[in-house]
């Protein structure tokens, strides 16, 4: 009896897919049987359907496991920006362990890079090993990073999808707000508020830096699914009474997951690039060591035109760029991961069955 | 009410808003700025008792003035009256005074903002240009070479820091080739006026700054290919093809007048973010703009010029929001549509 209600949601939602299909199918627009293919097929399907518990984890299996895996497997892109972050993770982790916290004077000043195996990223000024520094930062970095992301990506998300499928005055209100967040200049804010609260603790400045930064994922997300409220299958689920929250969560939310994969990457760059940038400019307080803290003791010091010194500026760049373009490269793969259009490419890779695979190719078919 | 009207409204909301932050932030934020000031005229009053006359020293009511010049708002009054100053003296354009430069704020962004506008509004347009060509191409031939080769490109370019990059551009191109200047933004010893070689001068040096401003917006182009990818896969683009429209006319009518929008929206966003940005580079170049001088007060504890520039930028990044709105509504005939149903 418990299990009840759960199948019945179960085949509502694939019922409500039916309707989707019959709209899009050309041949039910070609008019053979338009009242019976637009009122029967939901209603049917509820009774034919039946889900045995080892089916559902084997679809589960199949939609969150073998299609990814199977997307991710063939696609550089992918395999390129997991490789990069993992090594990042694997960097840091091993830090902690293996690699001493460098001290003045522990070589000599200025060795270049790539000479000796002690100091494998060479010295800087005071004797200091770049190679420890560049590897300690990783942890405070991605510590910033995964907070500043998570608040941004949760906040926005979930402002964007209620303010824009909820309309009224609930829209009212969370679009003001937004756009208020949204008209605020992100930088000079987090300049203000960091000289004020001078933040120590990693997690601090991440949130801090990303005070504003939802707004604009808001936006765009309440601007999308203004245009998903008026698809046919939310209208459908709309009909069957299913609640607010399970429709956003299970119709709307789903076909926004590109989009905001794709943004938590880009958000979480946006965290590293403008915390680098604070500490580059001296405005966060230097706690831990780390890139930006590493440019700006290179630049004070003017070695961008001082070859003896331009490793030590080189250095904490190209950790910089390298992590950020392992995230946009994710950021895309995860896109492919989650577009039900790339998926449905890969679906034959996957092992599906063979009923999902047709309705699949008529989908590819359909849009070349 | 008129959409446009709501637009402003809401515009002048936030810089109501950011006035009103800037005001809390003065006064109550712990170490907050009127504290900070206070120590430091009674520092340099017990400091400099000899220079000042004996009575100084102590007297408040003349400290509490010095502070009403510097920040506009006299600490001594009950706050409703220091709020309604506080505002009335801001939405006259009186900042209050820099601590650092010792002139008004006012004066000093004044001067300022212009050549900031100038350097983020060209950085911006060749900037959205580029990323619109570049994303509909990768998009069209998506998983071809060109594909695979300008989106290395485009990944390549959104993943350097601007600053960054900046940074590489002011070292090869004006310390070590000398190319460009390093620093400043009109050329010396050339009078100022409409002709030639001021304009020419003023070109030559915002156009590192330019260049690294087109780099920051150019992850714009992957958005675009995302877009484009997923209009292509549309029903009505079906249609249009059944109904055996010719390929330029899908091209523009159907794919990328609705690729562009979710950029637009995009574009809207990164206005802020762009406005931000120019803290960070003008610093790098000593472009003396608006973020030029947030910087120096914010390193240097100038409050009045900080909050002054913050105020001033926030201004900016509405007026043009502002703009965008207006224009966005030529583009998406829906934009007016707000009488939808509430569920």
């Amino acid at each position: 009896m418990t299990e009840k209600p759960t199948d019945r949601r179960a085949d509502d939602k694939e019922s409500s897919d039916d309707v989707e299909e019959v709209f899009g199918e050309p041949t039910a627009a070609d008019g053979g049987t338009p009242i019976d293919g637009g009122t029967a097929a939901p209603f049917r399907t509820t009774s034919d359907v039946s889900e045995s518990r080892t089916d559902r984890y084997r679809r589960i299996f199949r939609n969150y496991v073998v299609t990814p895996f199977s997307i991710v497997r063939n696609d550089k892109r992918a395999l390129i920006g997991i490789t990069i972050l993992t090594i990042y993770s694997l960097a840091g982790l091993a830090a902690i362990f293996f690699v001493e916290p460098t001290e003045s004077f522990e070589g000599q000043p200025y060795v270049q890079p790539f000479e000796t195996w002690e100091f494998p990223f060479g010295t800087n000024q005071m004797g200091h090993d770049l190679f420890s520094q560049t590897v300690h930062s990783v942890v405070p970095i991605f510590q910033m990073m995964i907070a500043g992301a998570l608040f941004t990506v949760i906040v926005g998300t979930t402002i964007g999808v209620v303010s824009g499928y909820k309309g009224g005055l609930a829209d009212r209100v969370l679009s003001t707000l937004t756009d208020v967040f949204i008209n605020l200049p992100g930088l000079p804010l987090v300049i203000v508020l960091a000289v004020l609260f001078n933040p120590e603790n990693e997690v601090m400045v991440g949130i801090l830096l990303s005070v504003a930064a939802w707004a604009g994922l808001a936006r765009s997300i309440r601007s999308q699914v203004l245009t998903l409220r008026e698809e046919s299958f939310v209208e459908a689920a709309r009909a069957m009474d299913i609640p607010t929250s399970l429709i956003l969560y299970k119709e709307v939310l789903p076909h926004l997951m590109p989009y905001v994969m794709v943004n938590t990457a880009n958000a979480a760059r946006g965290v590293i690039f403008s915390a680098v940038g604070l500490y580059f400019l001296g405005i966060l307080p230097f706690t831990s060591n780390n890139w930006g803290v590493m440019l700006n003791q290179a630049y004070e010091v003017d070695a961008y035109f001082r070859p003896i010194a331009f490793h030590w500026l080189i250095i904490p760049v190209v950790a910089i760029t390298v992590l950020s373009i392992g995230l946009i490269l994710l950021a895309q793969s995860l896109d492919r991961v989650f577009n039900p259009r790339v998926r449905a490419r890969h679906a034959d890779r996957a092992d599906i069955d063979p009923e999902e695979e047709e309705g699949d190719a008529t989908m590819t078919m359909g849009q070349v | 009410m008129d959409w446009r009207v709501e637009r402003l409204t809401q515009g002048l909301l936030t810089v109501f808003l950011v006035i009103t932050l800037s005001f809390v932030i003065i006064r109550f934020m712990p170490g907050n700025p009127m504290d900070y000031i206070l120590a430091q005229m009674s520092g340099d009053a017990t400091g400099a008792t000899s220079g000042e006359g004996g009575a100084s020293g102590s007297d408040m009511e003349q400290q509490y003035e010095l502070v009403q010049a510097y920040l506009s708002m006299n600490p001594s009054d009950p706050l409703h009256v220091a709020y309604f100053d506080y505002m009335s003296n801001t939405l006259r354009g009186d900042l209050g005074q820099s601590i650092y430069y010792s002139r008004p704020v006012s004066d000093i962004l004044g001067r300022a903002m212009p050549w900031t506008l100038f350097v983020l509004s060209w950085g911006l347009a060749i900037g959205f240009v580029l990323g619109i060509i570049t994303g509909s191409l990768i998009a069209y031939w998506e998983g071809s070479k060109l594909d695979v080769g300008l989106t290395a490109y485009s990944v390549i370019m959104g993943s350097i820091p601007y600053y960054v990059l900046a940074l590489l551009l002011i070292v090869y191109m004006a310390y070590r080739w000398q190319i460009f200047p390093t620093n400043g933004r009109v050329p010396e010893g050339v009078t100022a006026g409409l002709n030639w070689p001021f304009i020419k001068g003023i070109i030559y040096h915002a156009s590192l700054p330019i260049a690294s401003t087109v780099v920051f917006s150019g992850i714009a182009s992957l958005s675009m290919r995302g877009n484009a990818i997923r209009v292509l896969g549309e029903d009505y683009l079906r249609v249009a093809r059944l109904r055996g429209l010719s390929d330029g006319v899908i091209a523009t009518q159907y794919v990328a007048r609705n690729a562009i929008l979710p950029l637009y929206t995009g574009l809207m966003i990164s206005i802020g973010s762009l406005f931000g940005g120019s803290v960070i580079l003008e610093t790098i170049f000593r472009y003396r703009g608006m973020g030029y001088y947030l910087v120096q007060a914010a390193n240097a504890r100038d409050y009045p010029l900080m909050m002054g520039g913050f105020m001033l930028l926030t201004i900016c990044v509405v007026i043009a929001l502002f703009i965008t709105d207006l224009t966005y509504g030529l583009i998406d005939p829906r934009a007016g549509d707000e009488n939808r149903e509430a569920f």
